[in-house]
């Protein structure tokens, strides 16, 4: 029914949000890529010049480079993992008639409203911590030696913070998605004499399809930058065990002050990012068009 | 339509809100600061400041040591001009003043009294003769150490202890079922966490960072002496978690009972001395920082936290007049006054440790001067370096330098990696930082 | 629809249900019980019944007046809501209802200007800010969270603008209602549980957004996230105290999204229910 009137008053109602995020992807972007060409230090201003590569070429010979794509991946692959399966896990608990649904909901999507230092440092001193953490206290209750959570499994401990604060969110939408399931629907294949596996694999999961996919979409464009949590509690180490690319480059912009440096970092992790999405998207893109 | 009236509303007091932002009074100080206690105490005495100028307000912006460090690096250097005091370490002061980002700070009065700062302090923060910031307060390090815990193992903390005493001390100490670790260091990585602490001990062991030619060190003897033995020893008499322990961690540690020993800055003692939140208040006792057998050096630790005015300030003069307030004579005597004489900020001044009335209250006065004495950050070790600084290197690339050896070396305090490859793997990385910057200058 | 619910089977999802709760609560609620111990009670090992004292909660308000930064991290995180959702309405709105071949890359595009990590264009973008004179500024900030929350803003609105049934739009159009009756009589009813629920999310979203937060202000606009940043000190005991800033930092949100969970899960569909 679309007309040539409508087509036009379309794009001019999308010409507001397009263009001011093309102006905000644009100008950091060319900024950025200039930036890299540079070699600039933030503390020696007065001796900026051209290197061309250069700086490309020195972040990608950093020794923790290729850790620091595999640990970002492995953060990223981590968290969707818990947060999926632990969100459709709950979202099925969720689902059944329970006393105190609307308190259980409330608890559960809490974590969600906390900011990421705060979460971080509660978990890093007041639950991990292999001194006065909960965990120790647990483990010493049992006669066990406390798991020293940041030396031992560094990338684990920050995959469990992040995942914590990111499991509300998956669980919210696959319940939503859940609930809009036809109860009608869900009697019928339970007259059938279909058990409950069965009824999940062949009804659930297919209506769930969709809404996983936006959690993995969602969640990974945060997760692929996540850092703040990493420089509260193990600073990248042991070694580089648990840095990130996000790290990384925090660790060239902001204690290095090596403006081109991060800023050739930068433009690395953008393209990484694509491929990513890239990859994601020829895998579950396809649930999205239904 | 309501929703409409709503946002219009919202709008208009928003756009109301950020107008009177810009309108500010005209002198009004922005002060950059950490939120260690000297300084939350200062800010608490901020009213006796303004009761006596009146025509100064202050604003202050209290901030956690590393996130200050990186708002004010980023803002001084790109000339952002949203401070007029920032609070900047010893390490920062003699590089910023060499790009022009600092006032020379010459009118803190006649009463100030500058010749009574103590001169090794003094010294990092003069370049070409000016000095460009005030020191706040100052650190060395040193033992501090549980006196009841060493007569229990028969043991007696020499003068003047040596690397291989502390060794056999801390194991003899170490008691893992009444959860007492013999000693705690630091562990966390960091430039100003392990690596302050292992930097000073490999300046004991006659190690250095750079020789003459800025070439990295780390594939010389020194190095891999120090750094084996500060492995075994956390090893050994270590606390659980040491790889991710830094001031703060240790200090709980020790304040809790569960150290021995415990070498950091001298600033801690005033922490584990107080009955309020030390439960071993009475039965520390303090000694210097050791020395590696009949080597005469005791690390050089040497940090003060400074106020500087970055030259991009309108209001230096006002700026100035609360440095001098700030670190002056008399502000002891007010924090004297309101809280005490053990909690007036330490390391400064000479006349501090001549007086009376400090030294009785307490009991680490006299041996934190001795520790700030025996530093000298022109001189750190042994061999002849290209560079100042005791617990670190006073060139702008150490920050990131120092970071990434650090996390090098906490692996290793983790059990993930091996003196051998943590020390060919500094070397490399440092190598590689050091030429990308254009060394040899 | 009567579902054969036995007693027994609602006792034991109840138990799971409550317990799972708990366990994922748990962090807040030790970081709450631990903000009324002392400091060296917060250290003394695993206890919820603290003596009880409010005496952190009087340190952190003496050491840093709780109000402005509240008050910035209200105008902030509502401000760039109510903007975002000024820009992102009418776009999400011609998305859903004229789409054509290339809606879906756009959706796309715009999630990915998400994708820059923010640390590696700090400088360019503090430059800009100083050279805008926007450096410490609120509206610099909430142009600034606006931006970075506009492509979900956008991804939220379109979702579920377009579960709304084209027919309906038709039938209006056929009535004779122009384009400003069919938005305001009909989309804008049917629409409003989606608007409320994306403007719930970007709140939250906002509200911890804490990087930008706390390196482009000073003091006149920073908000609670800064707040947070000088509490967690390198010197001497503060878990209690972290926990009760930390708790004043959360609670205004967690109140919220307590209360408005109910809208906030209707809108968080993404288009899930179809």
């Amino acid at each position: 029914m679309a007309t040539q009137n409508t087509k036009t008053l379309a794009r001019l109602m999308m010409a507001p949000s397009v263009l001011l995020l093309l102006v905000w992807m644009i100008v950091p972007l060319a900024m950025t890529l200039w930036f890299s060409f540079q070699n600039y230090n933030l503390l020696d201003p007065s001796n900026v010049s051209f290197t061309g590569l250069f700086n490309y070429q020195f972040f990608y010979t950093d020794p923790a480079f290729f850790q620091s794509i595999w640990n970002t991946l492995v953060i990223v692959g981590g968290v969707l993992l818990i947060t999926v399966i632990g969100g459709i896990a709950i979202a099925l608990l969720l689902d059944q008639p329970i006393f105190g649904q609307g308190i259980v909901r409330i608890l559960i999507i809490s974590p969600f409203f906390v900011m990421p230092p705060v979460a971080a440092l509660v978990w890093k001193n007041m639950i991990m911590n292999p001194s006065y953490g909960v965990f120790a206290d647990i483990s010493k209750f049992f006669g066990l030696r406390p798991i020293d959570w940041f030396a031992q499994y560094p990338l684990f401990s920050i995959v469990i913070i992040v995942a914590w604060q990111w499991l509300p969110f998956a669980t919210l939408i696959l319940l939503t998605a859940l609930q809009s399931l036809d109860g009608e629907q869900k009697e019928a294949a339970e007259m059938d004499g279909a058990n409950f596996l069965n009824r999940f694999i062949y009804l659930v999961v297919p209506h769930l399809a969709r809404s996983i996919t936006v959690v993995i979409l969602i969640q990974t464009i945060f997760l692929l930058g996540v850092y703040a949590e990493i420089l509260v509690t193990t600073n990248g180490g042991p070694g580089y065990a648990s840095t990130n690319l996000a790290f990384l480059i925090y660790r060239t912009a902001l204690l290095g002050y090596d403006v081109g440096g991060a800023s050739a970092g930068g433009i690395i992790a953008v393209v990484l990012a694509n491929i990513v999405a890239f990859f994601l998207m020829r895998a579950v893109g396809k649930n999205l068009d239904r | 339509m309501t929703l409409k009236t709503i946002l219009l509303g919202a709008c208009s007091a928003l756009a109301l809100a950020g107008f009177f932002s810009t309108a500010a009074s005209a002198e009004t100080l922005t002060i950059a600061t950490v939120n260690n206690g000297d300084m939350v105490r200062m800010q608490g005495l901020t009213s006796e400041f303004t009761k006596a100028n009146p025509d100064i307000q202050i604003n202050w912006v209290t901030l956690e040591e590393n996130v200050l460090r990186e708002r004010v690096t980023t803002d001084i250097a790109t000339k952002g001009g949203q401070y007029d005091i920032l609070t900047i370490g010893n390490y920062e002061v003699p590089i910023w003043a060499k790009q022009g980002w600092l006032l020379e700070l010459n009118k803190l009065g006649d009463k100030y009294d500058a010749n009574d700062i103590l001169p090794a302090i003094k010294g990092g923060l003069t370049v070409n003769g000016k000095l460009y910031a005030a020191p706040f307060y100052g650190e060395s390090a040193m033992i501090m150490y549980r006196k009841d815990l060493f007569e229990k193992a028969g043991l007696k903390m020499p003068e003047n202890p040596t690397w291989e005493f502390i060794g056999d001390a801390a194991r003899k100490i170490t008691d893992r079922k009444a959860d007492v670790n013999g000693i705690c260091l630091r562990g966390k990585a960091g430039w100003g966490e392990n690596m302050a602490f292992i930097t000073a001990l490999t300046n004991s062991f006659g190690g250095r960072w750079f020789d003459e030619k800025w070439t990295p060190q780390f594939d010389q003897p020194e190095w891999k002496a120090a750094l084996q033995f500060y492995v075994d020893l956390m090893k050994d008499a270590g606390p659980a978690g040491a790889s991710s322990n830094g001031f703060n961690e240790n200090l709980t540690l020790f304040q809790q009972g569960k150290c021995g020993m415990w070498m950091d800055a001298t600033v801690a003692a005033s922490f584990v001395s107080n009955p309020k939140d030390s439960k071993v208040a009475d039965k520390v006792g303090y000694a210097l920082f050791p020395v590696k057998g009949e080597m005469k050096n005791h690390g050089n630790w040497l940090w003060s936290w400074n106020l500087a005015v970055p030259n991009s300030s309108k209001k230096a003069d006002s700026a100035q007049k609360f440095i001098s307030w700030a670190t002056s004579k008399e502000y002891t005597q007010l924090v004297a006054s309101k809280e005490g004489w053990a909690n007036v900020p330490p390391g400064t001044r000479t006349s501090l440790y001549n007086n009376e009335e400090y030294k009785k209250a307490a009991a680490f006065a006299v041996p934190t001067l001795a520790a700030m004495n025996a530093a000298d950050i022109t001189k750190p070790t042994v061999k002849p370096v290209p560079y100042t600084g005791g617990q670190f290197v006073a060139i702008p690339e150490f920050q990131a330098i120092g970071t990434n050896v650090g996390q090098l070396f906490s692996a290793v305090v983790a059990g993930q990696s091996t003196v051998a490859d943590a020390l060919a793997q500094a070397q490399t990385a440092t190598t590689r930082e050091m030429k990308r910057a254009g060394y040899p200058k | 629809m009567a579902r054969n619910v036995t007693t027994r089977h609602k006792i034991s999802a109840t138990v799971a249900a409550w317990i799972v709760a708990l366990i994922i609560f748990f962090p807040i609620l030790y970081t709450i019980i631990t903000s009324i111990k002392t400091e060296p009670e917060a250290i003394a090992g695993f206890s919820l019944w603290p003596s009880g004292t409010f005496e952190n909660y009087i340190t952190v308000q003496t050491q840093r007046d709780y109000l402005k930064p509240f008050m910035n991290s209200v105008i902030l995180s509502v401000g760039s809501t109510i903007l975002a959702l000024i820009i992102a309405i009418p776009s999400a709105w011609a998305m859903a209802f004229s789409p054509t071949k290339r809606t879906k890359d756009i959706l796309m595009w715009m999630l990915s200007t998400k994708m820059m990590p923010a640390v590696a264009v700090l400088v360019p973008i503090y430059l800009l800010f100083r050279d805008f004179g926007l450096l410490d500024s609120r509206i610099g900030l909430t142009v600034m969270l606006t931006l970075i929350n506009l492509p979900i803003v956008v991804w939220m609105l379109y979702t579920y603008f377009r579960e709304i049934p084209g027919e309906i739009l038709e039938a209006a159009r056929m009535d004779g209602a122009g384009l400003w009756q069919e938005i305001v009589y009909v989309l804008t009813p049917m629409a409003v549980p989606g608007i409320a629920s994306t403007l719930l999310l970007n709140i939250i979203l906002a509200w911890n957004e804490s990087f930008w937060t706390i390196r482009l202000s000073t003091t006149n606009a920073a908000p609670l996230t800064a707040f947070i940043a000088s509490f967690s000190s390198p010197q001497g005991l503060f878990w209690a105290k972290l926990s009760a800033a930390s708790t004043m930092a959360i609670a205004p949100i967690l109140i919220l999204g307590w209360f408005s969970q109910k809208q906030l899960v209707r809108g968080l569909t993404f288009g899930a229910v179809k």
